[in-house]
């Protein structure tokens, strides 16, 4: 596959350009492609360029000492990940690991700063993209610090539970989620959490309630 | 009775997202739009269901308890 400035108008930097105005940026950029499951950035790397999605999903994520995972993002096509180090030089503060096939596109902070300088609908890209970042995060923070989603995700399971598979009702994490007036991602947070602590076990499409005492605890029902 | 993720049609925009990630081979693209092919080999990952931006794919859960 080649960069081409037509394929530069679809990353979220360069959104609102015409392809004549980015006939000259493609030079800036390289292209890599990852396979699934590889390591696109680890979590304390020195690397000063920003990377773009170009096809396929990649998942931003940190890791724990104890090698607990957790997912800050999925980024799509047109999306950035590696700004962090960019604009404020450092290490890069998370994993980014290839969840499908993947081409990434990356530009140096060298060759980026000065087109920034020199067009401002970039710049204007570039901190609305840092922006919507930093919103999704401070959302990450207001879920894990202040919602108690794990009691409701409970409650939801022991209302719709079934001695057996026989007429069990089948509910998917967006369901859940509408019934606990919070995100997928923050249900599917919650359930690994119970499965963690052994309150629940996941067998394929079927979910087993193994302490059903500790679920009615967490949900406020003894 | 196999057991498999719903699929909505009419929700399916052809990004072909979830086919990249399938662990399993279970999706293909087929005219811009996804089908299911293999749903024995479905391991319930879910993510597809995660990387599908419409709601096109879903997989539910049956919940069941150990104890009566």
């Amino acid at each position: 596959m080649t960069i081409t400035a037509e394929s530069l108008g679809k990353l979220k930097y360069f959104a609102g350009m015409e392809p004549g105005q980015l006939s000259n940026i493609p030079r800036l950029f390289t292209e890599k492609a990852f396979v699934k499951g590889q390591t696109i950035v680890a979590e304390d790397d020195v690397n000063e360029q920003v990377h773009f999605v170009s096809s396929g999903v990649v998942k931003i994520f940190k890791t724990s000492s104890e090698g607990k995972e957790q997912i800050i993002k999925l980024a799509r096509p047109g999306e950035s990940f590696n700004d962090i180090p960019v604009f404020n030089p450092g290490t890069c503060p998370y994993s980014v690991q290839a969840l499908g096939d993947a081409v990434i596109y990356r530009i140096d902070r060298k060759d980026l700063l000065p087109l920034m300088k020199s067009n401002w609908t970039v710049t204007a890209n570039a901190l609305a993209a840092v922006a919507e970042q930093s919103r999704l995060l401070l959302q990450l923070v207001e879920d894990l610090s202040f919602k108690n989603v794990m009691g409701r995700v409970a409650k939801i399971l022991l209302q719709h539970s079934m001695p057996g598979p026989e007429g069990a009702p089948r509910l998917t994490q967006y369901e859940m989620a509408a019934m606990a007036g919070t995100a997928r991602e923050v249900v599917g947070r919650s359930l690994k959490a119970l499965e963690d602590s052994g309150a629940i076990r996941l067998e394929g499409h079927r979910m087993i309630i193994v302490n059903k005492e500790y679920l009615k605890q967490l949900a406020g029902l003894t | 009775m196999t057991i498999k993720p719903i699929f909505d049609e009419t929700r399916c925009d052809g990004c072909g997202l979830c086919v990249t990630v399938c662990r399993c081979g279970a999706l293909e693209m087929q005219n811009d739009k996804v089908r299911i092919i293999e749903v024995a080999h479905c391991g319930w990952c879910m993510d597809c269901e995660l990387v599908c931006t419409t709601g096109a794919l879903q997989c539910p859960f049956e919940i069941v308890t150990l104890d009566t």
